[in-house]
């Protein structure tokens, strides 16, 4: 007698299904975690952060400095501290990182490129305390120190210097991959009509990778806000920070102040609102980021539509 | 021939010509070109001034007395013969154990479960915007959640400032990074594979397990790598978390699993304090410099070998 196949020979046995089951299970775990984890980020820092929005005496989020452990929490202070160091740093990395971006995408041969682009991630890959030591002790006595002799051993300009080194490799990688994502057929069409390579990289190739170069920059000051490691080593103020828009002097970022405030003593103590003021400018500082953030991940995406 | 047709004249169907044949120079370009070098040039430079100005400041201490530097403790003076770093090697050791332990699977994981499992629905879009949200979070914050969580709310289980809260925050830290590259190795694999394999009657996972993971297997651990190294690279969370800045009262072994309810401290913070302790004893300057160049060693090490294996295997591929 013949046997048929029937359904049941097609059928998969009940163990591999259930192991499959299982892994799907425990995978979707892992991706879920991911919000977990932003659940509890945002709880801790509305948790605290609005005890200090609710509680606190506005009065003293204006006052002469940064003296949390003293009830003076002028988020001033470190508001501005945070634009200069940001905006120095973007002052040492936009023209580098820019520079080596279109050189390597425009210029740069396949052997150079393959020697340059690792140099430049492990540059990418120093930790930021090692970026802070260095500020503190080259930066500050040889570069800056001589710009201005009156600038203190640490000060927001060897911070901030040393913050825009750290994020060059971050410039110079988005801002290459816009240029690259530019069709050949642009350059050969300018070519063709003449156009020389500079003419071709800055009228042709530059204005169709903007919004990549665009996003590099938001990036990039991103990131700068966000560093810690270099302006607390060598940002020149501990613990506390009265106010200044010298670049010269010390002072704190928002990033510096958390740490400074954190670190030192066992636990952070102070009067009124001091532990909580520290999730409030993190909380601050949470917001700043992720919309630079939202901004760049737009003007990646359009880069992404064009080509 | 349009354009000689008009230039009757002889004289000017020469000029066209020589002016058409003649090499010019462009200065306007040179120049440019010369520009752009020099910013590249400068960006390397750095680097190299960097590397050179750690290892000569530390190199009084790593020259004469490497082996009890790396054996010896946190002490208040740097004249002391016993400073070293042997307690934040001991910290670093474990954070690097906590985000194998934890992001890698949980990482690796997420990424299987985004590009190989999940619809394309809403909420998978929005897990995926989630994490790239969280990539770009500063670390400083993730202190703030290992404080606010591990440290205060979850304090019976972790012993509050502890180890346990620090390796936990920075496994969460890395997390995003290995999910997104991962996801990119992943997405890498062709789909040929996937049907060839589904073809022949195989369940999700054992595609996965069988076509997918070997040939994603290098570029999830490049991920892996990059983000180990940014884990024991990272000063800020741990400083939040509650590592100890000053003397730390005990010298654990590396395998002491006790010490993880402990307080605790790790090589970034090691340099953090004698850098900060430089001030008063300059002598800790060189000791920060020191600790900078073994630091460097472990993350360097990471570094090359992830960077070295992508280019190797993205050469094979193409």
């Amino acid at each position: 007698m013949t046997r048929f196949l029937s359904i049941d020979d097609l059928q998969t046995g009940k163990r591999r299904i259930r192991k499959e089951q299982l892994v799907r299970a425990a995978i979707l775990f892992s991706a879920l975690i991911s919000v977990l984890v932003s659940a509890l980020l945002i709880v801790s820092l509305l948790r605290e952060g609005w005890a200090f929005i609710a509680g606190v005496d506005w009065g003293d989020t204006w006052a002469s400095g940064w003296y949390p452990r003293r009830g003076m929490y002028d988020i001033r202070t470190l508001f501005v501290a945070t634009m200069i160091t940001t905006g120095i740093a973007m002052l040492v990395a936009g023209p580098i990182g820019l520079a080596s971006a279109v050189y390597l995408a425009e210029y740069a041969s396949e052997r150079v490129r393959a020697i340059v682009k690792p140099v430049l991630e492990i540059l990418a890959g120093i930790p930021s305390v090692v970026l802070g030591f260095f500020a503190l002790f080259f930066i500050a006595p040889e570069v800056i120190g001589r710009i201005n002799e009156d600038a203190t051993a640490g000060s927001l300009a060897a911070a901030g210097t040393g913050v825009g080194l750290l994020t060059i490799p971050l410039v110079a990688s988005v801002s290459e991959d816009a240029l690259k994502a530019v069709p050949v057929d642009l350059r050969e069409a300018a070519a063709g009509l003449g156009a020389r390579k500079r003419v071709i990289a800055t009228r042709v190739v530059f204005p169709a990778a903007i919004s990549g170069i665009v996003a590099s920059f938001i990036v990039a000051i991103s990131r700068a806000i966000g560093e810690t490691m270099v302006v607390f080593i060598a940002g020149g103020a501990a613990d506390s920070a009265a106010y200044t828009h010298s670049p010269f002097e010390g002072s704190l970022t928002m990033t510096a102040a958390m740490a400074s405030l954190a670190g030192g003593t066992d636990q952070v103590k102070g009067e009124g609102y001091t532990f909580q003021s520290l999730f409030f400018v993190g909380l601050l500082l949470f917001i700043l980021t992720f919309v630079l953030n939202m901004i760049a991940d737009r003007f990646v995406r359009r880069v992404r539509e064009q080509y | 021939m349009a354009v000689f047709g008009r230039l009757s004249d002889g004289h000017a169907e020469t000029r066209v010509l020589a002016e058409l044949e003649r090499r010019r120079s462009d200065i306007g370009g040179i120049a440019f070109k010369l520009l752009l070098q020099f910013g590249l040039l400068l960006a390397l430079l750095v680097l190299a001034v960097l590397l050179v100005d750690v290892a000569r400041d530390g190199w009084s201490v790593l020259s004469t007395r490497l082996g009890d530097f790396l054996g010896g403790t946190l002490r208040s003076r740097s004249i002391d013969e016993r400073l070293g770093v042997h307690q934040g090697l001991v910290g670093s050791f474990w954070i690097a154990v906590f985000t194998a332990v934890f992001s890698f699977p949980l990482g690796i994981g997420a990424a299987v479960y985004l590009e190989e499992y999940a619809p394309k629905t809403r909420v998978t879009r929005f897990i995926e915007l989630n994490i790239r949200n969280l990539a770009g979070v500063p670390s400083v914050v993730y202190g703030l959640l290992g404080l606010g969580i591990f440290v205060k709310t979850l304090g019976g289980l972790t012993g509050g400032r502890s180890l346990l809260s620090a390796g936990i925050t920075l496994a969460v830290l890395v997390l995003p990074i290995v999910i997104i590259t991962a996801s990119e190795a992943i997405r890498a694999v062709p789909d040929s594979l996937r049907e060839g394999a589904y073809g022949v009657g195989a369940t999700r996972w054992e595609v996965v397990r069988s076509q997918v993971f070997p040939y994603a297997a290098p570029g999830i651990l490049t991920g892996t790598l990059l983000a180990m190294s940014r884990a024991i690279g990272e000063a800020a969370p741990l400083i939040l978390v509650g590592a100890v800045t000053g003397r730390l009262g005990t010298d654990p072994g590396f395998f002491d699993v006790s010490a993880l309810k402990d307080r605790f401290v790790a090589m970034p913070i090691v340099i953090t304090e004698w850098t900060q302790n430089s001030g008063r004893d300059i002598g800790f300057a060189s000791a920060a410099a020191a600790a900078i160049v073994v630091l460097l060693v472990f993350v360097l090490a990471l570094n090359s070998t992830a960077i070295l294996l992508r280019n190797r295997f993205e050469k094979q591929r193409r």
